[in-house]
């Protein structure tokens, strides 16, 4: 059972043509993702600047109770 | 569009999701659509035995499996922009979303992954009955897939079964039930899945039509019409269904939406669809100026799309603005007030808890609560700011609609000349179906510029506006990112063409994938 789903897999792969290159595109694909859009450039911000759940939920609070003259941006 | 996005940091923030999404819903129709495409193609290879079916399943699941690669994990990249710049909003959902997204993960990726390999790899090496319930699956689980991220944003457009947590600033879950059977919610899975099925429809068709016109594989283009133009024709039908049963929704869940996919400014009862129209640019909440410079309207036909009646009232613009006492509406106006009261029964309900005042945060609480319904309301400066961008959704409602239309023609003429035998003659018919492949994809996007640009300025419904939803970032950052993006979509999607195009050049007898 085990020897028949790995040749599966393992004949597959082999023999795949527009497979090789997809996924060749995927693993580039995924680095630029991972390795460096969300290590550089997307940082999860709560997650980032406060310790605790308590801190991020007070964060949070702060924005929605410290209502802030946002004119400029809130015509849809 | 461009006229609409300014340099401060949230519209910018919005012009990059709007741009991921956009890109990503490029290739998940498609996926939708070509999966059970597949299924169908291969239920005939199993009930007929015949070879030339089994080639031509190959042919469309490595069509398939290209865009699929292509397309995988785009929309990781929205979680990203969730966490980044979108973190209030993120916090405040993350317990309504981890549900339908936790399902999604562990059920419909799974069934999904666990029959991939089978459908690719597994020809001669399972039996003709599984390697089929295999690819059905791979067809299910990548509908199921939508059903849960498509449930995530219908709550966000009708936010149901759920509570404010008050000391953790979340909406927090209290009915699952309620989220997943929200009609808004299957209003846009029913509606988004089968506008996929039409547009793999019209994707088959176009290639099998440039077959056609270049004289190859003949039978191949036939048989696949054939089957694509009945999948094309009752998914259309039901797209049209759907859309009409989404917009019923609409006109309660979300009215001014509505208004703003009709330019309907004042409220009518009896009130006339517009067919085609010029919407008036100059026309704006605080004057008088005529609605439209052109238009062509259907009288009663809005009334029964939005109450079923040929009298029912429909509200305008200005109705849900101001308020109209007769029809029991409620202005934004009266709702800013109420708003601003939530918020500061919010905040004084936040102090008191911090000085340790327990009776003032049950006093403050109990205020909260009057008004808590009316909570993003509080957040906008002035009635104009609920209005969304109205000539910008009435187009788009009409060009999704417009199109939707004419691809029940385009598929019942598919019909008809196939039937008659006279597909190979029909030159202009198989131009119109390669021009209508990218007429499809203009279709899909203007149906998501209908539903996610008509419900500004909320990230959630009426509860929390985009400006507040947003994290504190400077805007050069967003902005890299935003090019960033356009960047790295573009290089997929050229990618994704032209290894198509030469998977399409070298036809059926292209190989596996």
């Amino acid at each position: 059972m085990f020897r028949n789903v790995f040749s599966m897999y393992y004949d597959g792969f082999r023999s795949m043509v527009v497979g090789r290159t997809l996924w060749k595109l995927i693993f580039i694909k995924l680095f630029i993702m991972f390795a460096i859009l969300k290590t550089f450039f997307f940082p999860n911000f709560l997650a980032t600047n406060f310790s605790t759940d308590a801190e991020r939920a007070d964060h949070v609070l702060q924005n929605l109770t410290q209502v802030q003259d946002r004119a400029d941006v809130n015509k849809p | 569009m461009i006229e609409q996005i300014d340099v401060s940091q949230v519209n910018w923030a919005r012009a990059t999701f709007a741009l991921t999404a956009m890109y990503h819903w490029i290739f998940v129709p498609l996926t939708l659509g070509l999966s059970f495409l597949c299924a169908f193609f291969e239920s005939i290879y199993v009930r007929t035995g015949n070879e030339e079916w089994k080639r031509l399943t190959k042919f469309w699941m490595t069509l398939f499996g290209i865009n699929f690669a292509i397309g995988v994990a785009t929309g990781i990249i929205l979680e990203f922009e969730f966490g980044t710049n979108w973190s209030n909003y993120s916090w405040m959902v993350g317990d309504i979303f981890g549900a339908p997204l936790a399902i999604e993960g562990i059920f419909a990726f799974f069934l999904e992954a666990t029959f991939f390999a089978v459908m690719f790899f597994g020809w001669d090496r399972v039996t003709k009955k599984f390697h089929l319930f295999s690819t059905w699956m791979v067809a299910v689980g990548s509908n199921l897939s939508a059903l849960w991220i498509l449930v995530a944003n219908g709550w966000m457009q009708n936010p149901v079964g759920m509570k404010f947590n008050v000391d953790m600033a979340r909406f927090e879950m209290q009915d699952l039930w309620a989220v997943i059977s929200s009609p808004v919610a299957i209003g846009h899975f029913t509606h988004a899945t089968s506008s996929g099925f039409l547009l793999a429809s019209l994707f088959v068709v176009a290639i099998s039509s440039w077959y056609l016109i270049r004289k190859e594989h003949i039978l191949f283009a036939k048989r696949s019409i054939a089957v694509a133009a009945v999948f094309g024709l009752f998914s259309s039908l039901f797209v049209a269904f759907s859309g009409d049963e989404h917009a019923y929704v609409t006109a309660s869940t979300q009215p001014m939406k509505l208004a703003a996919m009709e330019a309907l400014w004042e409220g009518e009862t009896g009130a006339g669809l517009v067919v085609a129209g010029v919407p008036n640019p100059m026309k704006e909440l605080d004057n008088d100026e005529e609605a439209f410079i052109f238009d062509i309207q259907v009288p009663g036909v809005l009334s029964v799309l939005a109450t079923r009646s040929m009298d029912g009232f429909v509200p305008g613009i200005k109705d849900l603005a101001y308020g109209n006492s007769e029809q029991n509406i409620v202005g934004v106006d009266e709702k800013i007030t109420r708003g601003q009261a939530a918020i500061s029964s919010l905040a004084a309900y936040k102090a008191a808890k911090k000085a340790g005042d327990e009776p003032g945060a049950a006093t403050a609480l109990t205020e909260f609560d009057k008004n808590r319904d009316f909570l993003g309301y509080g957040y906008l400066q002035s009635v104009d700011q609920a209005v969304p961008p109205v000539s910008l959704v009435f187009y788009a409602f009409r060009v999704m609609v417009g199109l939707g239309t004419f691809f029940i023609v385009l598929f019942l003429a598919y019909l008809y000349f196939a039937y008659k035998n006279k597909l190979e003659s029909m030159w202009g018919l198989h131009v119109a179906g390669i021009v209508s492949v990218f007429l499809g994809y203009i279709a899909q996007q203007a149906g998501w510029i209908v539903s996610e640009v008509g419900r500004q300025p909320w990230a959630i419904q009426d509860m929390l506006p985009v400006t507040v939803a947003r994290s504190n970032l400077d805007t050069g950052t967003v902005v890299v990112t935003f090019f960033m993006f356009l960047l790295l979509f573009t290089a997929l999607l050229i990618a994704e063409l032209k290894i198509m195009a030469k998977q399409i050049s070298l036809g059926p007898k292209g190989g596996d994938v």
